[in-house]
């Protein structure tokens, strides 16, 4: 319960930072929010979602009982449900219905009929439960979340270099660095509280930033350098700088001897990317780009930092790798204030990676096909959990259409404002048999469910999520659940038992949990890296794993002494297009990114005071190009692909470069994935949100003001 | 770095080179009142509450900002300080609403200030309060001048720069540019100036319905959060 006097204080429900928030109000009424001063993560500073973007909590469209349609669905039938559609159900018959579908489908088509989405917002605790439910005690690895659309490649990329996959250092360490290449991200934007000491530590200290990014994003503004390189060449663009790096004899010759393997083979493949190759392909000019790798080569500390501009390509492994092997030349890991760092997006992606809501890593990136490792789960739960890999996100988006998957289980997500090319993924839902979602609000993905299961937020339970840096912080619980609503972990475990019962394997998994304190001592049992990790000692300590043991520290930077994997491993590399470019019928490059007000894809934030400071989806497009539609600021314009279209504001700004153009993806009524390709990249299975070619003509007030989120028209 | 030593209300403390006074006396644990002065800012040495007696010294100095010397010799509480910091409240008091304040309240008693000392008829900061975002309302009378908003807003935190400080002398007070309602300033609704403020000038607008006693219905209305249809 709140009060006045006294804070209770939580985690930051927003972005991958994880800042510490403490909650003042009364009894269940939230007032305010402050940070601490001394909070290592926010060092006293908020964004505006931290601030005041809670107050969905409390939004009337709230779910608060569960949900049931009238009109029971079927495959290829299913139809995008109205407020009316839906009857209140109890709990038991809620659960009933769930566990007996699920049964049916399992029985009928075999457990890899089902699949399900984890969620990167909901607790690690949550993400823990539910892949258990699935690999347990369905028995299938079709199990993904929304990291799979996000840095999926970044994690391959440093999988296959390095042998780990998460950021290296601490985003504050940015303090110690002299030069911080900063790519792919909107840093002030979407990462604020990261800026804020990037700011801090570039106008007060000595820190040179190099900001590589098609869009002049806030942070060019503080950079030394901006490398405007076209959008998916960034192979080329931090090719050509390890080029020079080599050429120039600036790369760290002990530590490549030392601690890396196959440099020679690398540095062939380097000598075709001269920096005047790079500009001819980049549009960088080829002093920019040797003056980056001079800077970046000869710093003492050298960082850098990424976010979803690199991984979201066909090429998207790639472009990590060629940031991983400037970090490999130079020698600039392993110390404070270095380090390869790819910001992670949600407030829990990399708990929920960490959790095992992954199709080929139990929890904690213990592989799925690894004998011994199979050996170990099946000790704990009872029974062998599936073997091999199961399905990505976007693969089991595909295989609700051809039928793969016939059962559906959302935990908080909307794949149907974040997959690409939405109307497919929107045709492909319809033929599912069953589709249960389990969320605070009916999204566009609830919509089509069967069932809702309403769950408490993030401010009514208890539970951790895991920030960009590693580190595991307690969310504590502010108030009970609004209405009937239960914790997620709470949720999957009651299902747990009864589907159990049901498939005839009754008590084998433990499901008795009575507290997420008691699944996290579970998961830190089974995974090394959390060992050390108590709820007793988060009470007091900002652990970041790995924390082998109750008296280790925690591990601020990475690779001191070695990588995961030995050594680091070069990769040659060569140009790779992007699978779509613009062309004379569709003329412009879209990018799709984040507005700093919203949130994804606008379940909480639509529904939150936040939509007013941001209320209307928009184009950015350059002044040169303005005349080409034609439009001017504020003009209503139709932006097309060969997959969709959509209406919205034309934003004519410089913030755009000439022939790219921004579209955020939160608003559902002009949903950028609508545009965007389904393209993926083929190792990491990432879709190519940030490129591909759309078309902007002029539109009439009318089709802007009677713009429908998608499927909406149909009913 | 080189060490220096200086004697505080008769205790002798050894510091490093570029300590204020108000650190190197908290080292020594006395409690030097604060208004303006916030760790996390630049001390912008403005409500002067902090001022100390410094030996050969004609004026008070501000302890927040001002470096400790070399043998030099300070007073924390002597008459004169009492006597400067008893004034400077009392006229805080005089043209400033501090019902939102405890602290400096608090100070106020502590100090023996009367805050009706200069009387009904003087002249007070009356500035309408702005409600013209969705997040927070700004209220300046209650409003002290202490810039920390300022400071968050600009070069200490943010570097949005959305506000500053318009007009002169008793005018003065804190504005956008061009007093243009805040959704069409630079704002990016931080907050990080709504935390530092402390006076409740600037109050999140929650927290002022709630104090005013509205229930969970009328919040859900005030906030427009009932207003958004569903689609």
């Amino acid at each position: 319960m709140l009060s006045q006097a006294k804070a209770v204080t939580t985690t930051c429900p927003f972005c991958g930072v994880g800042c510490r928030l403490e909650f003042y109000g009364k009894g269940n009424q939230i007032s305010h929010v402050t940070t601490p001063y001394d909070d290592p993560v926010s060092r006293g500073n908020l964004c505006v979602k931290g601030r005041y973007g809670w107050d969905f909590v409390y939004h009337p469209d709230r779910v608060i009982t569960p949900l049931i349609r009238k009109t029971p669905q079927s495959p290829r039938r299913r139809t995008r449900a109205k407020r009316e559609d839906w009857r209140e159900a109890s709990w038991d018959e809620a659960l009933e219905l769930v566990t007996h579908r699920f049964a049916g489908v399992i029985e009928k088509y075999g457990p890899d009929a089902t699949a399900v989405f984890c969620c990167a917002k909901a607790t690690n605790e949550d993400n823990y439960a539910l892949q258990k439910l699935f690999r347990a005690v369905i028995g299938t690895n079709n199990i993904d979340h929304c990291t799979r659309l996000c840095h999926a490649s970044s994690v391959v990329a440093l999988q296959m270099a390095v042998g780990t996959s998460a950021m290296s250092n601490t985003a504050s360490e940015i303090y110690d660095c002299d030069v911080a290449i900063v790519t792919g991200s909107n840093t002030a934007e979407s990462h604020p509280i990261i800026a804020l000491q990037f700011k801090d530590a570039i106008k007060h200290r000595s820190t040179q930033l190099i900001v590589a990014d098609p869009r002049r994003v806030e942070m060019v503004n503080y950079a030394a350098l901006w490398l405007q390189q076209r959008p998916g060449t960034d192979v080329p663009l931090f090719s050509a700088m390890a080029n020079v790096i080599i050429q120039e004899n600036l790369y760290n010759k002990k530590f490549v001897a030392d601690r890396t393997e196959n440099f020679e083979t690398f540095a062939k493949a380097m000598e075709d990317f001269t920096p005047e190759m790079a500009e001819r392909i980049t549009g960088v000019p080829a002093e920019k780009i040797i003056r980056a790798a001079r800077m970046y080569a000869t710093a003492k500390n050298g960082a850098i930092y990424w976010a979803l501009g690199i991984p979201e390509h066909t090429h998207g492994t790639e472009n990590a790798l060629s940031l991983v092997h400037l970090a490999l030349l130079t020698g600039h890991v392993g110390r404070s204030g270095t380090g390869l760092n790819p910001l992670r997006g949600q407030n829990n992606v990399q708990g929920a990676s960490d959790a095992g809501a992954m199709p080929w890593h139990y929890p904690g990136y213990q592989p799925s096909d690894d004998p011994k490792v199979v050996e170990k789960f099946r000790a704990r739960w009872g029974r062998t959990p599936p073997v091999g890999r199961g399905l990505t996100t976007t693969e089991i988006a595909n295989a609700w259409g051809t039928g793969g998957v016939k059962a559906q289980y959302v935990m908080g997500e909307n794949p149907l404002m974040s997959e690409p090319n939405l109307r497919h993924a929107h045709h492909a839902i319809e033929h599912l048999e069953f589709l249960v979602c389990q969320d605070i609000f009916i999204n566009e993905t609830g919509r089509y469910a069967d069932v809702i299961l309403p769950s408490a937020s993030f401010a009514e339970k208890d539970g951790t999520f895991t920030n960009t840096d590693r580190r595991v912080q307690r969310v504590h619980k502010l108030f009970e659940p609004i209405g009937q609503a239960r914790a997620d972990w709470e949720i999957v475990s009651q299902i747990a038992v009864r589907l159990e019962k049901k498939l005839g394997h009754e008590n084998t998994a433990y499901w008795g949990y009575e507290h997420p304190s008691e699944i996290w001592d579970e998961m830190r049992q089974l995974v090394p890296a959390f060992a050390g990790i108590t709820y007793e000692r988060l009470e007091t300590e900002r652990l970041q794993w790995p924390v082998p043991s109750i008296d280790h520290p925690g591990t601020p930077f990475l690779f001191a002494e070695t990588f995961p994997r030995g050594r680091g491993k070069f990769f040659p590399l060569v140009y790779q297009k992007s699978a779509e470019e613009p062309d004379a019928e569709y003329p412009f490059a879209l990018t799709t990114g984040r507005v700093l007000y919203h949130w994804h894809g606008g379940t909480l934030t639509r529904h939150s005071n936040l939509d007013f400071a941001a209320p209307e989806a928009f184009v950015e497009i350059n002044p040169a190009d303005a005349p080409r539609v034609p439009c001017e600021y504020g003009s209503p314009v139709r932006v097309s692909s060969r997959r969709g279209s959509v209406v919205l504001r034309a934003h004519v700004t410089e913030k755009a470069a000439p022939g790219i153009v921004f579209v955020p993806f939160h608003y559902a009524e002009a949903a950028a994935n609508t545009l965007t390709i389904d393209a993926v990249d083929p190792q990491a299975k990432i879709p190519e949100y940030k490129v591909c070619a759309v078309k902007i003509e002029p539109a009439t007030l009318q089709e802007l003001l009677d713009a429908e989120p998608l499927g909406a028209q149909i009913n | 770095m080189t060490e220096i030593t200086l004697t505080i209300d008769d205790q002798s403390i050894t510091v490093s080179q570029g300590t204020t006074i108000l650190r190197a006396a908290q080292q020594l644990g006395y409690a030097i009142p604060t208004i303006c002065y916030h760790s996390h800012f630049t001390a912008p040495s403005l409500c002067r509450i902090c001022v100390v007696e410094v030996e050969k010294s004609r004026v008070l100095v501000q302890a927040c900002s001002r470096a400790a010397e070399n043998g030099m010799v300070v007073r924390t509480n002597s008459p004169r300080v009492q006597l400067a910091r008893k004034l400077i409240l009392e006229m805080l008091h005089s043209a400033v609403d501090l019902s939102a304040a405890p602290e400096i309240r608090a100070y106020a008693s502590q100090y023996g200030a009367d805050p009706d000392r200069y009387g009904e008829n003087i002249e007070r900061r009356e500035i309408p309060l702005y409600d013209d975002n969705p997040f927070y309302l700004r209220e300046y009378s209650k409003c002290i001048m202490c810039w920390r908003c300022i400071q968050a807003c600009g070069e200490d935190v943010q570097w949005t720069f959305a506000i500053h400080r318009a007009d002169r002398s008793f005018e003065t007070h804190v504005a956008t540019f061009e007093h243009v309602p805040i959704p069409e300033s630079t704002c990016v609704y931080c907050g990080n100036c709504v935390q530092a403020c402390p006076t409740g000038a600037l109050m999140p607008k929650r927290a002022a319905w709630m104090e005013q006693g509205l229930d969970l219905k009328q919040l859900a209305r005030v906030s427009n959060l009932d207003r958004r249809e569903q689609r």
